[in-house]
């Protein structure tokens, strides 16, 4: 099958793969769309640095929404988390990230 | 008494020297009381003379005036005024004894309010006064100024008067005073100690435990792989919606055709619901056929036996009943069964108060249903007519009030009318009230006439997807009959109210107005009339040709009758007076003489002529209440029976009892004629019986 085109499939879907890819949320409409803005930027900022990214994103959250925010942020990882209704994002960035935020005091 | 004055206050002061001589000789030391008592001894001054009993028992009687005796009394001054010298009557009679220069200056003095006004600035408003006090004091003690002092330094101060002492409290005070800028000192010892208990509130717990905002638990896995086909899956998405959004934009250059797809993919959405109401129809019909089940029996087969013992009358049955809330209270302006099928008629909604105009409906329904319309369009105007067309079942002529005519297509879903006529395209301007589909013209277009109050007639044709105007005539008051007396009249136009075409002289036709005439005009002829006839004295409500007799026509008039023509002859034929006003004539379908006649009192009146042709030969309240009108009548074409409609929306469907629908009696084996020809001779045998007359006469 060629390596080559294997490549070039993988640079057009890095090329691609730039949005994020809400998984699943379920806080409210203008609240979901500001964490995403807010990951988005994170990673952007920090894109070799993921523990300063889910710091900055977990720092700005509890200033906007109130405190105990939890974020993790990682290429392969798997959780189980409780978090209070209505405050919980997973979400795909950059197509190899995962960010997890939830809230939880 | 100021003349005593000073020598009482030497008086005193002599007394003070002796108590002090005393004090210094140290005599009386200890006896503090007796120099209270001593004050009560008459004390002398030095120069008192020494008189004898008889001296001072002497009296020396003075008369104490307020005239000064030594003021002048005959003061002269010069009076500038009169030029010359002049007595002076009044004389001051003040004379002063004594003055002193003091520093008490009066608290309500202008300078006194200055010093105040000073000391308040400078420390408060109460000190003030104390000041003033406190100089008054310093004037008493000046008189004996060092020895006071000295006595206050040795301490003594048990023989102190009690007043004295304070005075010099005041004045220790009044110094500290008199540096403005020091702080007043508050007498520290000026003031008293209060406390008190109250009664402490008791405390209380109060606890409260709230639930705690709901949480839920989450897991996920994430990997790569997990990511990318996530991302995959939505790239996939995403080019779907594009391919969709290119699909459609092409659509949307033609905008009919768009409307088109919307449809049909709405059609394709609601697809779970349109496939049920095929389904959903028949069984409304089977419910329907089961509830009016005994109606259906009735409609088919119930004959009114009690018409054999009647001999000539008959009645009419009521059947079904048809109303649609949407149409409640709007007048059924307009009634018309479908050529097609028998069962379907159309019923057109608006108003006859012109006054209280509202919108129109137009609900076409079939006699299997008697419960909901099979199709209901509704308009902004009020409907005042309308004509399905013969060849083309679906499609539905009306016109409006507001002088509008419109095509409504039964084939199409959507409620508004395929075609409408606008201002720009020649509309009336004044109700439509008659509007009729002609046979198609030479290109084999549609086309229709219509009526309106404005005096035209116009004919329409459907050119492809438009309605193309022309002005057939113009109905002027006086007709071709020209007074030439006044010719303002002849342009006033007549007010067209109802119209019918000649079954076979295609270019023929009646028209009736709202002045009471029935011209008979020609489609060639825009400007004359081929005949005039003074029919009636208020409105033509309906002009309606025989099915049968060529020559024959009928008119009825708000001014209560029904009048029969020969149109060769410029009197009617027959005159029916209904008591009331008519609304509406039809002739029936199956015999030349039979017609019915609905009038404004709630009245179905139904006429055979060959019967009886001076009254009514069925005569009989509809409607439900007596103060609803019938507006119009219509013979279905196959069953024998009629609908009337009245002012409250309501379609009345009635059966023809056997008696109103007889046939020439067949007689012992002898054959029955039918068909047009004998249906002509049956009338003009009627006829010829008033003509004879009329030409007697």
């Amino acid at each position: 099958m060629g390596e080559t085109e294997g490549k070039k499939e993988e640079a057009d879907y890095k090329r691609l793969q730039t949005f994020p890819l809400v998984r699943h949320s379920d806080m409210p409409e203008e609240m979901r769309v500001e964490t995403m803005e807010l990951c988005v930027t994170a990673c952007e900022k920090f894109s070799n640095n993921n523990e300063s990214a889910a710091k900055m994103i977990k720092e700005t959250m509890d200033k906007k929404f109130g405190s105990s925010w939890h974020v993790v942020i990682g290429e392969g990882f798997g959780f189980e988390i409780t978090h209070e209704v209505k405050n919980l994002l997973y979400l795909y960035f950059g197509g190899t990230l995962a960010v997890c935020v939830w809230k939880c005091s | 008494m100021p003349q005593k004055q000073p020598p009482r206050r030497q008086s005193f002061s002599v007394g003070r020297g002796a108590r002090r001589r005393d004090e210094d000789s140290g005599t009386d030391v200890g006896e503090g009381a007796d120099e209270w008592a001593q004050s009560k001894a008459t004390v002398r001054p030095p120069d008192q003379l020494e008189l004898t009993d008889a001296e001072l028992k002497e009296e020396f009687t003075r008369i104490l005036t307020a005239n000064n005796p030594h003021a002048p009394q005959n003061i002269v001054r010069y009076s500038f005024k009169e030029g010359t010298y002049k007595l002076i009557g009044v004389v001051n009679q003040l004379a002063v004894h004594f003055s002193q220069v003091g520093n008490l200056v009066p608290k309500d003095s202008d300078e006194g309010r200055r010093q105040h006004y000073r000391d308040e600035l400078a420390a408060g408003s109460q000190e003030s006064t104390k000041v003033v006090i406190s100089e008054t004091e310093i004037f008493e003690e000046e008189e004996e100024p060092k020895e006071a002092e000295a006595e206050t330094e040795a301490g003594s101060q048990t023989d102190m008067p009690v007043a004295e002492a304070a005075a010099k409290v005041t004045e220790e005070e009044l110094m500290t005073h008199k540096q403005p800028k020091e702080r007043k000192l508050t007498n520290q010892f000026n003031f008293s100690e209060r406390a008190s208990q109250t009664l402490n509130n008791p405390l209380r717990d109060r606890e409260c435990q709230m639930e705690p905002p709901p949480r839920t638990n989450f897991s996920a896995t994430a990997n790569q792989w997990e990511i990318y086909d996530a991302y995959i899956e939505e790239l996939e998405k995403q080019e779907k919606t594009k391919e969709k959004e290119k699909a459609k934009t092409p659509v949307a250059k033609k905008m009919g055709k768009m409307t088109m797809r919307k449809m049909t993919s709405m059609e394709s959405q609601s697809d779970d619901i349109s496939k049920v109401t095929q389904a959903a129809k028949i069984v409304e019909r089977m419910v329907n056929q089961n509830t009016y089940d005994d109606v259906a029996q009735d409609f088919k087969y119930y004959e009114d036996a009690a018409d054999e013992y009647r001999d000539q009358e008959g009645t009419l049955l009521p059947l079904w009943k048809f109303q649609n809330d949407k149409a409640k209270r709007l007048a059924v302006t307009a009634l018309c069964w479908n050529p097609k099928y028998n069962d379907l008629f159309a019923v057109g909604h608006g108003s006859y108060d012109f006054m209280k105009q509202s919108r129109g409906m137009l609900l076409l329904y079939s006699m299997k249903n008697p419960s909901f319309p099979e199709y209901i369009f509704s308009s902004e105007s009020g409907i005042m007519c309308l004509d399905v067309h013969a060849d083309h079942p679906y499609l539905v002529v009306v016109g409006y009030y507001d002088g509008n005519v419109a095509i409504y297509n039964l084939k199409k879903p959507h409620s508004q009318p395929s075609f409408c006529s606008s201002a720009k395209s020649g509309k009336h301007t004044d109700p439509v009230w008659q509007v009729r589909w002609q046979k198609d013209d030479m290109d084999n277009n549609l086309n229709f006439f219509s009526v309106s109050s404005d005096g035209r007639i116009v004919s329409w044709t459907l050119l492809k997807s438009e309605l193309v105007h022309t002005d057939v005539i113009k109905l002027k008051v006086e007709g071709n009959t020209t007074d030439g007396l006044d010719g303002l009249q002849l342009h006033t136009v007549g007010c067209g109210t109802a119209f019918d075409f000649h079954k076979e002289i295609d270019y023929m036709f009646l028209v009736g107005t709202e002045e009471g005439k029935i011209y008979k005009c020609s489609k060639s002829y825009s400007s004359k009339f081929l005949d005039t006839y003074d029919a009636h004295n208020m409105a033509v409500d309906a002009v309606s040709w025989n099915p049968y007799h060529t020559k024959v026509f009928m008119s009825c008039s708000s001014d209560w009758t029904v009048k029969i023509w020969d149109h060769t002859i410029k009197t009617p034929m027959f005159i029916y007076d209904l008591n009331s006003a008519v609304g509406d004539v039809a002739w029936a379908p199956y015999s030349s003489t039979v017609f019915a006649a609905v009038t404004t009192n709630g009245k179905t009146h139904v006429f055979d002529l060959s019967i009886n042709k001076y009254e009514a030969i069925c005569n009989q309240p509809v409607v439900a209440k007596k103060k609803n009108k019938i507006t119009h009548v219509q013979f279905n074409p196959i069953h024998p029976i009629i609908i009337v409609g009245d002012d409250r929306g309501h379609v009345i469907c009635l059966k023809l009892s056997p008696n109103l629908r007889k046939m020439p009696k067949e007689k012992k084996g002898q054959e029955v004629q039918k068909g047009p020809a004998v249906e002509i001779a049956k009338l003009d045998k009627l006829l010829n019986l008033v003509r004879e007359v009329k030409t007697k006469t």
